[in-house]
Formats: C-alpha cells, sequence, structure tokens
C-alpha cells in the first residue's frame, strides 16, 4: 500500500501552515506523497486497468509528440522574421483521408483490450460471498449475506477526530482515511458487492480494487473483487453527497481465511451477547449513557455536538419544538425521518433501544433538561404504527 | 464610412441616430447586434470574475488539509455556483457576444434576423445571474449539489435550489432565442455569392452550436421542471419511493450535458479557425473537412451521454456501446487539429496576441482531448470518474479550450470594434502569466485524480497535500492575471493606436473589408463578396 506509506509526514499546527507546505514542495523529492500514477493494484481486474492505462498514456503521448513535433517544426522554420513565404495550398484528398482511416484503426486497436477488461470487471457471477453496502449520510452500512459472517450488519463511520478536522490537533497518518469499524473480507476470495443507499446517492470506491459502484437508493447495483493480498485498503465517497461528503471513507480489512472465519465467529457471538431485550426498563441514566453514544455517532454530524444545529438546513435539538414537545412526535420523528430534508428515517438503521436512548438523550441534554425516561418498548409500539 | 462601397449610407445612419435614445436608455431598449454583442461580453466578463473568484475561495480552502476558511457546506455551494456560473453566465454568453459582433459582419448582413428578440435574449441573462448569485443569501443557501443538480440531494435543497432552477430556465429560453435567431439571421441573410460552403468556419460552428442548443436546452429544462414539482408538487419521477429512478435524472440531465461541451466547444473551434489562417498568411487547410467535422461532432454529440454514467450501474452493452461511439468523437476532433496544424505547414507565421492564444488552446485542448481519449475507456474510466483527472481534463478542455479561444478571438477583433490597437506588450503577458499559472494549477490534478483524490471533498488526506499546494499558487496567479484583460481592454477603447480596417494582414472576410472601428451600421446594402474573401 504504497498510499498508505507515505502520508506519515504530519503538519501541525495553525501558523505558519503556509510556509510548511511550500518547504514541502521542496523537500519533496525525498518524499513519496507524490504519487504520480494509480494506486498499486491489489486485484486482477484492478492490474488490467493499470496496464490499459499505461498503454494509453503511452498512445496520447506518442499521438501529441508527433502532433506537436510537426508544430514545433512550423513555428521554428516557418515564421515570417525568417522570411519564410506562405504557400497557398489548401486541400489534399489523400492527406486528409490518411489522418481520418489511420486514427480510426488506432481506436480499433485499443477497443479490443478495453473491452475485454471491462467484460472482467463486470462479471459478478459466482462470489464466494455477498456483502450489502448501503450508504447514508455519512457513513457506510454493511451486511453480510453469505459466508462465514452472514447475518453480522454493521455501520462503519470516520473515526478522525473532529479536532484533527478543524486544525487544533496533529492529523495521523490516516486523516480522513479511517473509521471505526472496516469491512473485513478474506484474501483471495471473490467478494461481491450489493450497493444501494438510503438517502442520496453514494459511491462506494476502493482506487486499489478498481471498483467504484453508486450507491443508488431504492435499486441494487454489483459490483466485485478478489483482493490478492492482505493488508488494509482505503477509498471514499465518489459521489457528492451532501455536506459531509468528503468525510466518509471507505476501509476494506483483507484478512487470512483463518483470521476471517475467526473474526466473523466473534462477531456472531457479540450479536448474541448484545442481543438487547426489548422489554428491559431501563433507568435514565443508563439511556444517556448510551444516547450520548449513538447521538455522536448518528446525529452530531448535522446537528451538532452542542446541539445547536446548523440552521436552517440542520435545525437546533437544544431548546427545539420537537425535542421539548410531545415524547410521540419526537421518537416518530427519529423513526421515519423528515422527507424532503437530510433527516433520515432511523428506523431503519437503529435498534428501539439505541432510538429510546438518542430520544431519551435528546430530551434531557443542553437545556432540554426534562427528566424523562423513554423505554425501547414505547419506541417498539410506535414503529408498527 | 467612405470606405464601405454602398450609396446612402450616411442617410440611413442620420435617420437612426436621430430618433435613438442615449446615456442607459440606450443600452436597455438597443436592437443593434453591435450593442448587444458588447453587453454580452462585458456581461461574460462580469460573470467570469464572480465565478473565478468562487474558484479561487475552493482553492483557498483546499491549500492544506483540514477546514479552514470555509464550511463543507458553503464549500459545496461554492464549487456548484462556480460551474454554473463558468458554464452559463461566462462561456456561452461571451460566444453569443462573438456571434451578435461578428456574424452580420461576416456574411454581410445588416444586423441579425430578429432585432428585438436579440436584445430580449440579453436582457433575460441579468435577472438569471442576479437569482443565482443571490441564492447564497437565502435561508439554506444556494444549491449545494454541484452543477448537474442530482436528486435526491437536490431534493433536500433550500430554495437556494428552486431559485437555480428558474435561472436556468431563464438562460434556456435566452439561449434558444438567441440560437433562433442565429440560425435565421445565417440561413436568410447571407450576401449574395457566399453560398453555405464559402461561409466563415465562425458561421459554420455557430449554425451547428445553434441546432444544439434548441435541441437540447428544452431538455434542460424539463429536467430541472421535472425536480421542482418532486420537491413542492409530490411527484415521484426520481424517487423510488414512488416507482421513479434518481438515475432517469442523469440520462435526461446528460442528454443535454453533452451536447453543452459541444456547445461551448464547437465556437472555440470556429474563432481558432480564423485565428490560425490569419497569422499564418495561409489558407485555412481542409475547409471542406471542417465543416463536415463540426457537422459530425454535432451529430454524434447527442449519442454519447451515458459516458458521464459508467458507475452508476448501467448494463454492460450500454457500457460498451457508449464507449465505442464516444471513441468514435476522436476521429472528427483529430481532423480538425491536423487541419489547424497543416494550415501553420509552411506559412509565414508571426506570434501576436491572437495567435499565441490561439497556439495556447491547440496545445491545451489537445492535451484535454487525449486524456479525453483515456476518460472514453470505461474501464479506466470507473477508476477515475469523480477524481480530480475529470476535473483536471474537463479544466483542459473548459479554461484552456473555450476561454483561450475566446481570449483569441478578443485580441483579433477588438481593433475592429474599437478602432485603437491594443497593448500588444500587455497582451503577450497576459498569454504567458495565463499559460503558465494555467498549467501550474491544473497539469498537477491529473496526478491528484491518479492517485485517488475525489473532486467535490473540502479536506483531504494528506498524501494529496502537496499537489494540492502548487494547484493553489497556479490558481492564485491564473485568476489574478485575468484581470489583465480589463486594463487592456479599457485602455484599447479609451485610446491607442489607430486601427487600419484590415489591422492583420494575413485577415480574411467581410469584417474586414468596413472601417475600424466598425460603424453603428454596417452592409445595409449587401456587400459585392469577393472570392477573395472566402474561407475566413
Amino acid at each position: 500500500m504504497a498510499r498508505n506509506s507515505n502520508s506519515n509526514r504530519l503538519r501541525s499546527g495553525s501558523s505558519g501552515r503556509f510556509f510548511a507546505a511550500l518547504l514541502g514542495l521542496f523537500s519533496g523529492a525525498a518524499n513519496a506523497a507524490w504519487e504520480l500514477n494509480l494506486q498499486e493494484p491489489a486485484t486482477a481486474v484492478a492490474r488490467r486497468v493499470y496496464e490499459l492505462h499505461s498503454l494509453l498514456l503511452w498512445v496520447i503521448v506518442v499521438i501529441f509528440v508527433g502532433v506537436f513535433a510537426v508544430v514545433a517544426y512550423s513555428l521554428v522554420y516557418h515564421r515570417k522574421s525568417k522570411g519564410h513565404k506562405a504557400a497557398t495550398f489548401h486541400d489534399n484528398t489523400t492527406v486528409e483521408l490518411a489522418w481520418t482511416i489511420v486514427p480510426a484503426l488506432i481506436l480499433v486497436a485499443i477497443a479490443f483490450p478495453a473491452t475485454s477488461a471491462l467484460v472482467d470487471m463486470r462479471d459478478t457471477s459466482e462470489p464466494d460471498l455477498t456483502v450489502k453496502v448501503t450508504g447514508y449520510q455519512w457513513k457506510w452500512g454493511y451486511e453480510y449475506l453469505t459466508g462465514d459472517a452472514a447475518g453480522v450488519k454493521y455501520m462503519s463511520v470516520l473515526s478522525t477526530p473532529r479536532e484533527q478536522i478543524e486544525n487544533k490537533a496533529p492529523k495521523g497518518e490516516h486523516y480522513l482515511l479511517e473509521v471505526d469499524r472496516p469491512l473485513v473480507v478474506p484474501v483471495g476470495k471473490k467478494v461481491r458487492i450489493l450497493t444501494t443507499a438510503n438517502d442520496v446517492i453514494h459511491n462506494w470506491s476502493v482506487p486499489a480494487f478498481a471498483v467504484k459502484t453508486d450507491a443508488v437508493p431504492g435499486f441494487l447495483r454489483d459490483t466485485w473483487f478478489r483482493a490478492d493480498k492482505e493488508g488494509t485498503y482505503r477509498g471514499q465517497c465518489s459521489e457528492l453527497c451532501g455536506k459531509d461528503h468528503g468525510f466518509m471513507p471507505v476501509v476494506v480489512e483483507v484478512v487470512s481465511a483463518e483470521k476471517y472465519a475467526a473474526w466473523a465467529g466473534e462477531q456472531k457471538q457479540q450479536m448474541v451477547a448484545v442481543a438487547e431485550d426489548p422489554n428491559k426498563v431501563w433507568t435514565l441514566d443508563e439511556q444517556l449513557a448510551l444516547g450520548e453514544k449513538v447521538y455522536t455517532t448518528n446525529c452530531a454530524a448535522c446537528h451538532q455536538a452542542t446541539g445547536e444545529g446548523l440552521p436552517p438546513a440542520f435545525p437546533a435539538l437544544d431548546g427545539s419544538a420537537v425535542a421539548k414537545g410531545p415524547r410521540a412526535a419526537h421518537v416518530e420523528m427519529v423513526l421515519k425521518g423528515k422527507a424532503g430534508t437530510a433527516m433520515a428515517a432511523f428506523g431503519e438503521q437503529l435498534s428501539e433501544t439505541d432510538i429510546a436512548a438518542v430520544v431519551a438523550y435528546e430530551r434531557n441534554a443542553w437545556s432540554n433538561k426534562l427528566g424523562e425516561v423513554i423505554q425501547p418498548a414505547e419506541v417498539k409500539a410506535l414503529r408498527g404504527k | 464610412m467612405q470606405a464601405t462601397s454602398h450609396t446612402g449610407y450616411a442617410g440611413h445612419h442620420d435617420h437612426d441616430s436621430h430618433g435613438h435614445p442615449t446615456g442607459w436608455k440606450r443600452w436597455v431598449t438597443t436592437t443593434n447586434h453591435k450593442d448587444i454583442g458588447s453587453m454580452y461580453l462585458w456581461f461574460s466578463f462580469v460573470m467570469f470574475l464572480v465565478g473565478g473568484a468562487m474558484s479561487l475561495i475552493i482553492r483557498a480552502e483546499l491549500f492544506t488539509p483540514g477546514l479552514q476558511y470555509v464550511s463543507p457546506e458553503f464549500y459545496n455551494q461554492m464549487l456548484t455556483l462556480h460551474a454554473l456560473i463558468m458554464v452559463f453566465g461566462a462561456i456561452m454568453p461571451a460566444f453569443v457576444g462573438f456571434a451578435n459582433w461578428m456574424i452580420p459582419m461576416m456574411i454581410g448582413a445588416s444586423d441579425m434576423a430578429f432585432a428585438r428578440m436579440n436584445n430580449w435574449s440579453f436582457w433575460l441573462l441579468p435577472p438569471a445571474a442576479i437569482l443565482l448569485t443571490a441564492s447564497i443569501f437565502v435561508p439554506g443557501g444556494a444549491a449545494g449539489t454541484g452543477w448537474t443538480l442530482y436528486p435526491p440531494l437536490s431534493i433536500q435543497m433550500g430554495m437556494g435550489m428552486d431559485m437555480a432552477i428558474f435561472a436556468v430556465h431563464i438562460l434556456g429560453m435566452s439561449s434558444i432565442m438567441g440560437s433562433i435567431n442565429i440560425v435565421t439571421t445565417i440561413l436568410n441573410m447571407r450576401t449574395p455569392g457566399m453560398t453555405l460552403m464559402k461561409m466563415p468556419l465562425f458561421c459554420w460552428t455557430w449554425l451547428v452550436t445553434a441546432f444544439l442548443l434548441i435541441a437540447s436546452m428544452p431538455i434542460l429544462a424539463g429536467a430541472v421542471t421535472m425536480l421542482l414539482t418532486d420537491r413542492h408538487f409530490g411527484t415521484s419521477f426520481f424517487s423510488a419511493a414512488g416507482g421513479g429512478d434518481p438515475v432517469l435524472f442523469q440520462h435526461i440531465f446528460w442528454f443535454f450535458g453533452h451536447p453543452e461541451v459541444y456547445i461551448i466547444a464547437l465556437p472555440a473551434f470556429g474563432v481558432v479557425s480564423h485565428v490560425i489562417p490569419a497569422f499564418s498568411r495561409k489558407p485555412l487547410f481542409g475547409y471542406v473537412s471542417m465543416v463536415y467535422a463540426i457537422a459530425a461532432i454535432g451529430l454524434i454529440s447527442f449519442f454519447v451521454w451515458a459516458h458521464h454514467m459508467y458507475v452508476t450501474g448501467i448494463p454492460l452493452t450500454g457500457q460498451l456501446y457508449f464507449m465505442y461511439a464516444t471513441m468514435l468523437i476522436a476521429v472528427p476532433t483529430g481532423v480538425k487539429v491536423f487541419n489547424w496544424v497543416t494550415t501553420m505547414w509552411r506559412g509565414s507565421l508571426t506570434f501576436e496576441t491572437p495567435m499565441l492564444f490561439a497556439l495556447g488552446f491547440l496545445v491545451l485542448f489537445t492535451i484535454g482531448g487525449l486524456t479525453g481519449l483515456v476518460l472514453a475507456m470505461t474501464a479506466v474510466d470507473i477508476q477515475l470518474q469523480d477524481t480530480y483527472y475529470v476535473v483536471a481534463h474537463f479544466h483542459y478542455v473548459m479554461v484552456a479550450g473555450a476561454l483561450f479561444s475566446a481570449y483569441a478571438g478578443l485580441y483579433f477583433w477588438l481593433p475592429k470594434w474599437t478602432g485603437h490597437m491594443y497593448n500588444e506588450t500587455l497582451g503577450k503577458w497576459h498569454f504567458w502569466l495565463s499559460m503558465i499559472f494555467f498549467n501550474i494549477a491544473f497539469f498537477p490534478q491529473h496526478f491528484l485524480g491518479l492517485a485517488g483524490m475525489p473532486r467535490r471533498i473540502p479536506d483531504y488526506a494528506q498524501q494529496f497535500a502537496d499537489f494540492n499546494v502548487i494547484s493553489g499558487i497556479g490558481a492564485f496567479g491564473f485568476g489574478f492575471s485575468q484581470l489583465l484583460v480589463l486594463v487592456i481592454v479599457v485602455q484599447t477603447v479609451r485610446g491607442g493606436a489607430r486601427a487600419a480596417s484590415r489591422p492583420w494582414d494575413g485577415a480574411h472576410g467581410l469584417e474586414w473589408t468596413v472601417p475600424s472601428p466598425a460603424p453603428y451600421h454596417t452592409f445595409e446594402d449587401p456587400p459585392h463578396f469577393d472570392q477573395a474573401e472566402a474561407h475566413g
């Protein structure tokens, strides 16, 4: 992963950043950050794309040099200042036919490798395992549909601390390309990815795999990869999806078959262990602790940790009519979202326990000291409606 | 005036200037193609500065990793408005301005066919521009969707989105009226003896462009109207929940959007096809094949739209078709480049500012065209889609293609418009600064895109930092260099060496037979078309 090893030069502080950047330019020779080509391919398909691009690069460089060698000759030798007299020719059928036919033949020649690479790229048949990827504003949801981990389901959220983004702390090695829970897949296996989205169009992309597929709400698309070697591969959402489009990376952990099986077993056990009892009666303190976590992961991007929101697009919750109004309406807002806005229907993403906790948190945080506990059973009753 | 061959000219002039309003009323009520052409050009320059300022906000934010100056929401609004303003407010009106000024003078017509509609086409632009720029200040801000306005994101936006939709409607109306005017003028008002195949190439490019506009602008208007009803009236054209499909919008948008690329590029080709022969002192090579290439490009541009949509999940067969069709465009485009190169071959070249910009166009547009060939390959495009490689590619085509060509045209015809020669030294400075800073700004973006930096992000991972610094330096240098144009044009309007009626010894065409500055009314009687003035 050439891409990971070269970003270790940290830039910190607010003053002198400009000069640090300028210095970076001149110390660049020894710095591998000057990537000039596609990322190192990690799948057979990505290698074919890499080779196809290299071929095309040669073709266009040769064409460019050829054409502009002629121009350069004219510019040097056919200038008026050298006393060159203009010729008067303005047509030549042979030449014109030649430069129509020859480029057409070059294109036909290129079309063969381009076609076969594409056919390969689109062949999603006979996968070893299938993962459904759902794009949310602004995180990814992974759900294993087949294989050892079938049934495992979780969210993957940017883990770069806010302070680094706001330049209040030095940036880490994988700044903006790190998540709390990566997608974990086995090495050498054909992984089929089904994409969809919950709100707007996103795009799931990992350059080292030559994978880039839109996640369209209401539709399923598919793509695939078979990673050659173990490692961590990083990409980003590649379709503008709103304010935090730049902050929803894709991280894929490719591990050995044994590690993968162990990981899958662990995940399944954990799912059983934390399987929530929807009838459990919660205390306020328990709810606030869980609610704050849920809020930070799911709500704070828009409504902010301070509850002040970013009005008018993202309204404040602190003192808001919804957060201080009837609790049923508040729960329903979280469950079903608000059509035509970025407020998603979290009923599809979060458990009843989480929703109860986050609503309780919102009704007790900041100046909203309502002192209310909301039991998961209450959410369950409203979800049915 | 004495230089014009027809009689009764002075009488006409007196008659017309008699009842004419002066001051601001002159500009509001004018039906004169030269006045309207000038207004289009000034308007486009103002919008160019506004759109340019937005791009500098973008580059300032991207200068280093981290969020520095603007919020991600505002960043998205800037990149959206930058594109909409540059495409619809700067580049398109600039070439309409050239069309207004030059087409009647090139074909020997007294004015545009529908002079009053011409006034209305122009005066629709300022309200649209105000709607677009004012949308920054409404609650929720401007549209933050990118100029492509894809739903469902565009459904989430505030009223700034509605303002953008209405602005697009108004701009579309203006373009359609302007296009009908241009088609009618070119087809009906050519001076006797100027057959279509003897017509200056700039007129040919505009004839095809006008047809592209008439065919594609209503489609964009339809797409944004469907967005509007999805937003406010409960329709579900683009919402799966109601039986619609978000990707449908993309098909409609790009069915407009691809011809739009050539709407911008073709008039640029036209200008260059006048400038290169003039400074090579040699007729344009392959006039007939140029005309066929323009027509072919115009036609094929309607059949390649989904090459902007390779990652949306269109079927393999669709991807293959659009790949082959896109590759086909390289053939007529190549023909044009070869023709320009051969026009210079064994010419007698000089390098005044218009020629420098035309050469800059030739080099940089070819780079943009060749990276376009790389992007045409679906498998490679999937790797590069929505990365900075695409940003670099279309800025090479749009800025170095369209804008450089517009500058070539500006310096070429400025003496005819103002009656003065511009300052050649400053012109050359303008060219070299633009050329150098443009490449500093945009060439590194190819590398960023190859390494995987997505476009439309306000912050980025650290391995992209170095090239973004270079790109930022280039962008600021390029931006400030453009202020030279204002200095040069104002100087030239105010004074300077007197321009002869034909200030460029290699230039041909009817526009060079009238005095400089061109009188307010030219060719009230159709001029004699001399074979020597044919082929631009």
